[in-house]
């Protein structure tokens, strides 16, 4: 089994990457009876023994004795990172793996991707290569960050970029703030009192509490025995068609929060049926009117594969998929459900509707681009360029297209291609 | 008589356990509806030719599992050694870490090369222990990545180094609306390379199976569990020693033997529990049928039904066709059964249905890219594009 490794950036990558560590926590906790540290919790945790100064703690087998994260903070003010520190899951992290700075990035991703970058990037790649040092079997990353700040945005790109030219193996995973979809190192520039707070009338925790659990269900097939398992890089695999088309949309069935201990158990079928919904969508889309180019179904809990077959018959035809990819599902079956619920279900989908919500995000940037406002905050941080700007809204309209070329396919009729003929 | 059984891949580990678990209970059940002595001549032979020598009384299968992640393994052998009848060698797995993420050139191109000596070691071994070795079994599915792509890496392997023993693979046929999304990709390559390699291949269809457990076996919520048990049943009334009066140890029938009078490669089974056999034989022409039968009765049984030319392809008489191989023995729990292992056009449309949608994703080159990194060309897909469509005219033209 391989170890996954979770790099939270700024506060909202921060704040979540607390939730999902406390979420994990309980739910090894609740999985393993006999508190022995065997491979499932080896996917995120190390054992260390505490009493040994210096880094020869680890223990490999045997009874836990400390469990840490596999875990790097990054923030570039110390707030969050501090808070956690004094928190309840002080004791989770390794104080050597975090980096923190003082001024924070001033929600300006030229500070964050420029000067702290290059302030912090030998710290950074120290910090990665010590995490993976600690791995038996090191398969991800996971990084956490919001797209809307300075650091999250900004550092977080900066560090995907350091990892992309060294670990070409390592499959990377980003989950970008309270959207739910991977990232590739361009952001954009989006005011911070954008989407973000109009979208959600919770506070902030439950939202967390969310995207912690989609990142446990991810894995879950991964760490946990089922009847037809998936791993991390089974995910890449069938959900990424064409290396540029690499967003994924999320949904999670029952969405709960941590206080939402006794909600009734629903149908299972209603669970399938739900997962399909706009309102479970993590991400403000409808897949179910746009264009699917694949989608996977990682269950979780006392479901068999009749049920699942069932829910895939019933529900395929009121979806569209691309015609040459008229059956693409992926499927997975974990034996081992969420605390306190007796299934659940994380679809995963490669679908043209995010083709919306970065028009949105084109639209308000091109808005504020024409009259040049704030443009001057970024242009004057170092090694920023106007050309930054127009190759992110170009790459932005390039992807774009492709989701359109991809749309207007939609309501054609599927036609089988002529075959190879064979001379008898 | 002994066969050595590869288990690749979860699938392939996890219908491989219920296998030697439904062999090995069948061996042991009562009596059998027949004399004493027919029955320890036909446990003897199914030890022989399935398990090794006891350690403490406990037989240990002939087997060797193989898989690119340690979690099926670790529960298979923990659940043979928890029925306390049998269990597998200590030695006999081989496991890494990192699976091989559904992809038929990672299982093939990478791990394939990266584990060959320790793979083919730990199979040496087994193949050593055996005293009169017949051949190999190979279980393994096409949808994923290291039964798929390392199985065929590994069958290829034993051409080479045991180009004289038999090799039968049986292969899992996957859900046609999708277990995996590059499933179609992964089968015709495993199909095209087995072609070459293999001797047999034995299909099973999740989808037919699927149905027997709902339409004839009445189960509400199938499991894989379920489906792979009826795999195993079908398989062990295959491969459980059949009496043949021809030779002075009456259970020596070589059970892979089966393929020897028929070639291209490839057999369908539909299964049959009862005596009651189907009648209608989908009028789909075959090149040779074996139907074995066990049981009370079987002397007498008409399989005259089975001679019929109509069934067979023009060039082809059903007496070299035909076989039919009687055993008095009962399998399991059942007073009589009967299984049809048949080579015939069965196979062409789910063949065809596979090979054309496979066409249609590489016609917009959707995934290739997922291949091509690890040494899978676009001219490798071609090539079993065109090795497929062989197999289908080859067989329409039956």
């Amino acid at each position: 089994m391989t170890q996954s490794v979770v790099v939270q950036v700024g506060q909202c990558g921060n704040q979540i990457g607390c939730c999902f560590w406390d979420l994990a926590l309980r739910e090894h906790a609740a999985v393993n009876q006999k508190g022995i540290y065997d491979e499932a919790i080896s996917s995120f945790f190390r054992n260390v023994d505490t009493r040994v100064v210096g880094d020869g703690g680890s223990i490999s087998k045997g009874k836990i004795c400390s469990l840490k994260a596999r875990a790097v903070l990054i923030d570039m003010e110390e707030g969050v990172v501090n808070e956690i520190l004094q928190g309840p899951l002080r004791d989770v992290f390794d104080t050597k793996q975090l980096i923190t700075d003082i001024s924070g990035s001033g929600n300006n991703w030229a500070v964050g991707h420029k000067v702290f970058g290059s302030l912090y990037q030998d710290q950074i790649l120290e910090k990665f290569r010590k995490s993976a040092e600690h791995c038996d079997c090191l398969q991800c990353f996971f990084i956490i960050h919001s797209m809307g700040g300075g650091t999250g945005s900004g550092l977080g790109t900066f560090l995907l970029k350091s990892l992309f030219d060294i670990i070409s193996k390592i499959d990377l995973m980003v989950n970008s703030g309270k959207l739910g979809t991977t990232v590739k190192p361009k952001s954009l520039v989006t005011s911070s009192s954008g989407a973000l707070k109009k979208q959600h009338k919770k506070p902030f925790d439950a939202m967390n509490n969310i995207v912690a659990n989609l990142l446990l269900n991810l894995t879950s097939s991964a760490r946990f025995e089922g009847s037809l398992n998936m791993d991390l890089n089974e995910i890449s695999m069938n959900l990424v068609p064409f290396p540029q088309l690499h967003y994924l949309v999320s949904s999670l069935t029952p969405l709960y929060t941590l206080t939402d201990v006794n909600i009734p158990p629903r149908r299972l079928d209603q669970m399938f049926s739900d997962a399909f919904s706009k309102d479970h969508q993590l991400l403000r889309a409808d897949p179910k009117h746009s264009l699917y180019l694949a989608c996977a179904l990682m269950v979780r809990g006392n479901v068999q594969i009749s049920d699942l077959r069932r829910n895939i018959e019933r529900l395929k035809p009121s979806l569209q998929f691309v015609s040459w990819n008229q059956e693409g599902w992926k499927t997975s079956l974990c034996s081992v459900p969420p605390v306190g619920h007796s299934h659940s279900l994380l679809a995963l989908a490669n679908n043209t509707c995010v083709k919306p919500t970065f028009m949105e995000l084109k639209e308000r940037f091109m808005r504020l681009y024409k009259k040049k406002a704030h443009l001057h905050h970024y242009l004057q941080v170092e090694g920023m360029e106007e050309s930054c700007f127009t190759e992110a809204v170009s790459s932005l309209s390039a992807l774009i297209q492709e989701y359109d070329q991809l749309d207007a396919t939609k309501n054609m009729p599927v036609q089988d291609l002529p075959r190879l003929s064979i001379a008898m | 008589m002994s066969i050595v059984t590869v288990q690749l891949g979860q699938c392939g580990n996890q219908i491989g356990f219920e296998v030697f678990d439904a062999l090995l209970s069948d061996s042991h059940s009562s009596q059998g509806l027949c004399s004493m002595r027919e029955n320890e001549a036909y446990q003897a032979s199914c030890k022989e030719r399935f398990f090794s020598e006891e350690e403490n009384g406990v037989p240990i299968a002939r087997a060797v599992l193989v898989d690119m992640e340690p979690k099926v393994i670790n529960q298979t052998l923990s659940k043979a050694a928890q029925s306390g009848q049998w269990k597998y060698g200590q030695h006999a797995c081989f496991c890494q870490k990192q699976g091989s993420g559904n992809n038929w050139a990672y299982g093939y191109s990478v791990h394939g090369p990266r584990h060959e000596e320790s793979i083919m070691n730990i199979i040496r071994k087994e193949v050593e222990k055996c005293d009169s070795f017949s051949g190999f079994f190979i279980i393994m599915s096409m949808a994923g990545g290291t039964g798929s792509g390392l199985g065929a890496f590994v069958t290829q392997n034993l051409e080479d180094q045991y180009s004289n023993s038999l090799k039968m693979n049986q292969i899992i046929w996957p859900y046609g609306t999708g277990e995996v999304i590059v499933q179609n990709y992964n089968s015709i390559l495993t199909l095209s390379h087995l072609y070459r390699s293999s001797d047999a291949l034995l299909l099973h269809e999740n989808d037919a199976i699927h149905k027997i457990c709902a339409k004839l076996m009445n189960i509400k919520q199938i499991s894989f569990s379920d489906i792979n048990q009826v795999l195993a049943h079908q398989l062990g009334s295959v491969f459980q020693p059949t009496y043949s009066a021809e030779s002075s140890f009456h259970y020596r029938r070589n059970p892979l033997g089966i393929d020897r009078h028929v070639w291209p490669p490839l057999s369908g089974l539909p299964p049959l529990s009862k005596m009651s056999l189907n009648k209608d034989l989908h009028f789909n022409t075959s090149i040779a049928n074996l139907v074995i039968l066990r049981g009370k009765d079987v002397q007498s049984a008409d399989v005259e039904g089975f001679k019929d030319p109509a069934l067979y392809t023009s060039w082809l008489k059903p007496v070299n066709a035909f076989n039919v191989w009687k055993t008095q023995r009962a399998f399991s729990k059942y007073e009589k059964s009967a299984v049809l292992v048949s080579n015939s056009q069965f196979l062409v449309k789910p063949l065809d249905m596979i090979v054309g949608k496979a066409w249609n994703m590489f016609a917009s080159k959707a995934y290739i890219h997922q291949y091509t990194k690890f040494g899978i060309e676009e001219e490798d897909f071609l090539d079993s594009f065109t090795s497929l469509e062989q197999v289908v005219a080859s067989y329409c033209n039956l």
